[in-house]
């Protein structure tokens, strides 16, 4: 492991109320793996393609006409910082996936820009994901995912795929962006599953 | 010693902290006493690495200050507000810890006695650091190149360096000029960013044919690479590096 | 913060990271991208370190040229976005 350096502890980590190797901020980092889309809501949309190549589409007003929800949420990202009772709008998984058939176990998400991540199916269900489009009450800012960026608040905020365009649902487990690169499958902060392996 | 015979992975080896100077309010200069440091090139860095307690890790790039001349090397830290490393680096760490070190690397943003031609060197901030790396080399090799140094700071009490470099600017060889973005001392006529009017006044001309390095944020070494480019400098003779804060706050 | 202000820094700042797997610095290499065939020196890279890992992007076409990602016990490196990295020969 090597030394300690005399006197530094990094930020304080750890709480009763963070995962495990979290430290709390009350900023909103931005993090990035490459230059920042800019996506006009009249060339946006989003699908959902099945794995028999059924593809279900939403352009920005259709979206905006599905029924909404106002959440809060606490956020994980895999580079230690934790943001606690975050306040979202957006539309449930649960409500776009719900006139999609399908028997596929696992969702690949794409972003405008390339990005990528891999989630089980059950985990985008039950309440427990959305496509956001507001943040703390405004509109979701373009360095922040917006127009639109999936929410799956249990996980690493890794699997919140920003500026996200669709959804391919598959029976193959595919992985991401950061999975290909080292980073864990499935990425549940409270059993700290940070990196492949873990 | 021949610094590049040596091919091998690179990791981390424990230095220690033989001397600390402070530059300005928020910077200061960590001299480190690196037993198996192979010697480095001026421009060159090398990364820092934190270890709390329960074995957490943080590191950082710095550039190397100093010339290496076979003993200590210089780093120059400047404090980030809400940093995690350089608020150690500048308040805590003390003459006689360790300090975990890894380099020097860069192959690129060097400086070599050998190379032919006048040095442009411009610095935005602490973007200075490697370009007084390349200054201090200059001046122990006893260079005749003609270097100039063109140092754009917020106000003159961001000045790192000022005694050093005013040292260095009374030799014939170096010609030092600073640009004062936000507040000027008495009698300096301007404020305001590096411009094409201050290029084209104080630094080396597209027929001097210098080797130009630029250092400092982003933003500042986009827009004077563009500028040096705009007036006819050869893009493949303007070296850039750019610094920036790291941990994604904002 | 709603302006564009870059949020890269270059390929420099991946020397420690590389030089960590080579035996040789790589940020004087020369390398050709796979999206846009632009080469350049890879000091020049637009390098996104604020992300979970680093990603290297030609300064053209943003195409990703390399990644980086350094975990407790491995480093993961893709270089699949340069079509060749060109270093001198060692004398």
């Amino acid at each position: 492991m090597g030394i300690v350096s005399p006197g530094f502890t990094g930020r304080r980590r750890g709480g009763t109320d963070l995962p495990p190797g979290q430290y709390l901020t009350h900023e909103f980092p931005v993090l990035s793996a490459g230059p920042t889309p800019h996506v006009l809501p009249e060339h946006w949309e989003f699908t959902v393609t099945t794995e028999t190549g059924e593809v279900h589409r939403w352009d920005w007003s259709a979206m905006l006409r599905q029924p909404s929800e106002e959440i809060t949420r606490d956020l994980h990202c895999v580079t230690r910082w934790s943001k606690l009772g975050t306040d979202w709008k957006g539309v449930s998984l649960d409500t776009l996936l719900a006139d999609v058939e399908t028997s596929a176990d696992y969702v690949m998400a794409h972003s405008y820009g390339g990005y990528t991540t891999n989630l089980p199916l059950e985990d985008l269900l039950d309440g427990q994901a959305w496509i956001a489009y507001q943040y703390d009450g405004e509109p979701l800012a373009a360095e922040h995912g917006g127009p639109a960026r999936l929410l799956v608040p249990h996980l690493y905020l890794w699997k919140s795929a920003k500026w996200v365009r669709g959804l391919v649902l598959s029976d193959t487990e595919d992985l991401g962006f950061w999975e290909t690169a080292g980073y864990h499958e499935y990425g549940d902060p409270w059993k700290e599953q940070r990196y492949a392996g873990d | 010693m021949e610094r590049t015979a040596v091919r091998r992975r690179l990791t981390w080896q424990v230095g220690t902290v033989s001397e600390i100077r402070e530059e300005t309010a928020t910077a200061r200069t960590i001299v480190l006493d690196v037993p198996e440091w192979p010697g480095h090139l001026a421009g060159q860095h090398l990364d820092v690495r934190l270890t709390a307690p329960d074995g957490y890790h943080a590191s950082r790039s710095y550039s190397i200050a100093s010339a290496w001349t076979g003993e200590t090397i210089d780093l120059t830290v400047e404090q980030v507000p809400e940093g995690e490393v350089s608020p150690y680096l500048v308040e805590v760490l003390k003459v006689g810890d360790p300090l975990e070190v890894r380099g020097p690397v860069g192959g690129w943003f060097v400086w070599k006695p050998e190379q032919p031609g006048p040095i442009q060197l411009i610095g935005g901030g602490s973007g200075v650091v490697p370009l007084m790396a390349m200054l201090r080399a200059h001046a122990e090799a006893a260079s005749t190149a003609p270097a100039r140094l063109l140092y754009s700071v917020r106000r003159p009490t961001s000045v790192i360096y000022v005694n050093d470099l005013k040292k260095l600017a009374a030799s014939d060889d170096v010609d030092l000029k600073f640009v004062y973005t936000r507040e000027a001392p008495p009698g300096e006529p301007r404020i305001g960013r590096i411009d094409a009017d201050i290029l084209s006044k104080a630094a080396f001309q597209p027929e001097d044919e210098p080797t130009t390095y630029v250092c400092g944020p982003t933003p500042f070494v986009e827009t004077v690479a563009d500028l040096l480019v705009a007036a006819g400098h050869d893009p493949a003779r303007v070296r850039t590096e750019r610094f920036g804060p790291t941990g994604g706050s904002r | 913060m709603t302006a564009d202000v870059p949020t890269y820094l270059d390929g420099n700042a991946a020397a420690g990271a590389l030089r960590e797997i080579f035996a040789v610095d790589l940020t004087a290499a020369i390398g050709e991208c796979v999206g846009c065939g632009r080469v350049g020196v890879f000091a020049e890279a637009r390098l996104y370190v604020d992300a979970p890992g680093l990603v290297a992007r030609c300064q053209s076409c943003d195409h990703v040229l390399l990644r980086v990602v350094t975990t407790p016990t491995d480093t993961y490196l893709d270089l699949r976005g340069l079509t060749y990295l060109r270093l001198p020969t060692s004398p």
